[in-house]
């Protein structure tokens, strides 16, 4: 081992001083962070996904390595610098709540691209990516609003935080134009992944007369929770197929491959720049699972067709008007909201009783 | 809005049910002298064991039977370690821990995304395993002050030196002690799985064993003060999720606070009538966490 480093160096040294470019034949080392567990079965998952596509596409140009089960705060940075000392140049985390090891860690290694999930903060080496997850919330939207018998849907939120509010508020607006009285019950489990507790928070819902819900946390225990109870579910950042046709009669799949891809492909020739980028089903980064047959011809068209208005650019999920939880106007009537706004959204929109959690 | 008190009382003793048997069994072993903190490992041994026999068996009583196994026999790698080879029990406790959830990861791949069977179902509409919980709670208050076993179990936990040299048997006693605790745990571990989640997710355990060692601080090594402590740790998360399906204001994080500010009260009042002499000592095990090595 010794020795290997030892005649390393030195035919580093020779290379540095005979011909400067030598380091580009060398492996593009790409470490990841995960938030949960590869296997499970949803937001991690499709990350790993997505990772495995890079090493497929670009062969052994790339080694890639993840550490899972990171918990966000201190152990994020720790898994952070020791994936940068391990030789990686680029790093993917993946979680919302990894945004300031992230930056900080990004300090410390100016010479490595960092690209962080759903966050908001950048620099010269950190970008950011993002999912238009609410455009495919007024797609299951609309499908719960048609297919609750009780009308009461649920949400089971995992943070507070713009990305799962936005979602709320697009399934709320979406069902409620499919079914004026439909009501929405919120429970949050402050927790990406706690199969224990996400059950027991779909057994809330259920027990308050949910029939239909949705979910924004990473297990399937909702679903499977749903399917003893006889109510019905969607899949959440993976296809959760093992539960269709029903209780899961559609889902919303995150396809992080493309976005991976592409950027992998600039630090390999050097294109690379730090940016934001939020793309939605248009661009096939949000993907609308099979609607199974537990859902009626016509309900299933409605969404489809939604979901291509959506995809072609023709419908915005935020469109006017609507007002505030407390109110107040916030879009007037074929306005749209801007991707500013949405990114801060940490109101509910009119109709949604819940109270907001401060 | 109102909500149903007699609803939420079903879903907290669902809730409470993990916990309860895992600090059952975590309290016979500390009562013998032994602090094993490998309860999470042991856990989540006995939810993917017994959600593997259940799925194999279709039925979920072999289910937990295989769990119960499972946690003896990762139980007893800790019992070799530290009555035998005298490791520090703090250290392999943990270890056990991190080797349970390791463990459970590789060889839990097959079962992703596979269904349980349905559970048994019991009197009042709560199911069997709950029921069992609720009984061991005076099965196990009566073993230890009532018979002669549970005597010599807590004179071992109390001074190791006293009841070795009284002739009783410490290691095989500790043996024992950590065998049904690992049973407990892995029985706790499976109602996860089997009971609560009805699935295999790795790492669902997400820290019960934990809050099963807590509880057994808070209840002060006494069965009856374990059922409190399960059902207000089970009670909390339940009565939160309800609350806030309800559409009430909480204050989710105070809340979940509750529990472990209540044990923390518990620890600063016991301490407090220790210091001003109405009690001789605490109610923790003179022994426990040392390890026992005959001289003689």
């Amino acid at each position: 081992m010794k020795r290997r480093t030892l005649l390393g160096s030195a035919a580093a040294l020779v290379a540095a001083m005979a011909a400067p470019a030598f380091g580009q034949d060398e492996k593009l080392k790409i470490g990841f962070i995960y938030v949960g567990p590869v296997g499970d079965g949803g937001w991690t998952y499709q990350h790993d996904l997505a990772r495995q596509a890079v090493e497929k596409e670009f062969g052994d140009k790339v080694e890639t390595t993840f550490i899972e089960s990171v918990p966000e705060g201190a152990d994020a940075e720790r898994a952070l610098t020791q994936l940068a000392l391990a030789g990686n140049k680029m790093i993917f985390a993946t979680s919302f709540g990894f945004m300031d090891a992230t930056l900080n860690v990004a300090k410390k290694f100016p010479d490595i691209k960092f690209e962080h999930a759903t966050g908001y903060k950048r620099a010269e080496n950190v970008a950011t990516y993002d999912a238009r997850f609410y455009e495919g919330r007024a797609v299951i939207g609309t499908i719960a609003g048609r297919m609750t018998k009780s009308n009461k849907i649920g949400y089971i939120g995992s943070f507070p935080i713009p990305e799962v509010v936005q979602g709320i508020n697009s399934a709320y607006i979406h069902a409620k134009k499919v079914n004026p009285n439909v009501e929405m019950k919120v429970v949050w489990v402050y927790s990406w992944f706690d199969p224990a507790k996400e059950a027991d928070a779909a057994a809330a819902l259920i027990a308050e007369g949910v029939d239909v819900f949705m979910q924004h946390t990473d297990s399937t225990a909702p679903l499977a929770k749903a399917q003893e109870a006889g109510a019905l579910g969607f899949g959440q950042a993976s296809d959760m197929t093992s539960f269709a046709p029903s209780p899961r009669i559609s889902s919303i799949v995150d396809n992080w491959s493309p976005y991976y891809i592409k950027r992998v492909g600039q630090v390999l020739d050097g294109t690379w720049k730090s940016e934001a980028t939020w793309a939605g089903i248009g661009d096939g980064e949000v993907v609308i699972g099979d609607i199974t047959e537990a859902v009626p011809a016509e309900v299933k068209a409605e969404a489809e067709t939604l979901r291509d208005k959506i995809a072609k650019g023709e419908y915005h999920p935020f469109t006017g008007p609507l007002k505030k939880q407390d109110g107040s106007d916030w879009l007037a009537e074929g306005a749209t909201a801007t991707d500013e706004e949405l990114s801060g959204m940490n109101f509910y929109v009119e109709g949604i009783t819940a109270p907001m959690p401060q | 809005m109102m909500i149903d008190p007699i609803a939420v009382f079903v879903l907290l003793l669902g809730a409470a049910t993990p916990i309860l048997f895992a600090a059952l069994g975590e309290l016979v072993v500390e009562r013998a002298g032994v602090l094993n903190l490998g309860v999470e490992g042991m856990m989540i041994g006995g939810a993917l064991a017994g959600f593997a026999a259940a799925h194999a068996t279709g039925s979920p009583a072999l289910g937990f039977v295989a769990a119960a196994f499972a946690g003896v026999a990762l139980s007893m790698i800790f019992a070799f370690l530290s009555l035998y080879l005298l490791s520090n029990q703090v250290a392999t406790g943990l270890a056990l821990t991190l080797f349970g959830l390791g463990l459970t990861a590789m060889f839990g791949k097959p079962y992703e995304g596979v269904k349980a069977p349905a559970m048994m179902a019991g009197p009042l509409g709560l199911n069997l395993m709950i029921w069992l919980g609720l009984a061991m709670v005076p099965v196990v208050w009566w073993a230890l002050t009532r018979t002669r076993p549970g005597l010599i179990l807590r004179a071992v936990g109390e001074n190791h030196d006293a009841a070795h040299a009284l002739g009783y048997p410490v290691r095989r006693v500790r043996l024992g002690a950590i065998a049904f605790g690992g049973a407990m745990a892995g029985m706790g571990g499976a109602y996860i799985s089997i009971a609560t989640v009805l699935q295999w997710t790795e790492g669902m355990t997400a820290g019960a064993g934990w809050i099963a060692l807590a509880i057994v601080v808070f209840a002060q090594w006494n069965p009856w003060g374990v059922l409190a402590g399960a059902w207000l740790f089970g009670g909390v998360t339940v009565l939160q999720l309800r609350l806030q399906a309800a559409g009430v204001a909480v204050p989710v994080q105070l809340l979940s606070m509750a529990p472990y500010l209540a044990t923390i009260l518990v620890l600063v009042l016991i301490s407090a009538r220790q210091k001003f002499g109405r009690s001789a000592g605490g109610a923790a095990p003179g022994s426990l966490g040392r390890p026992f090595h005959a001289l003689r």
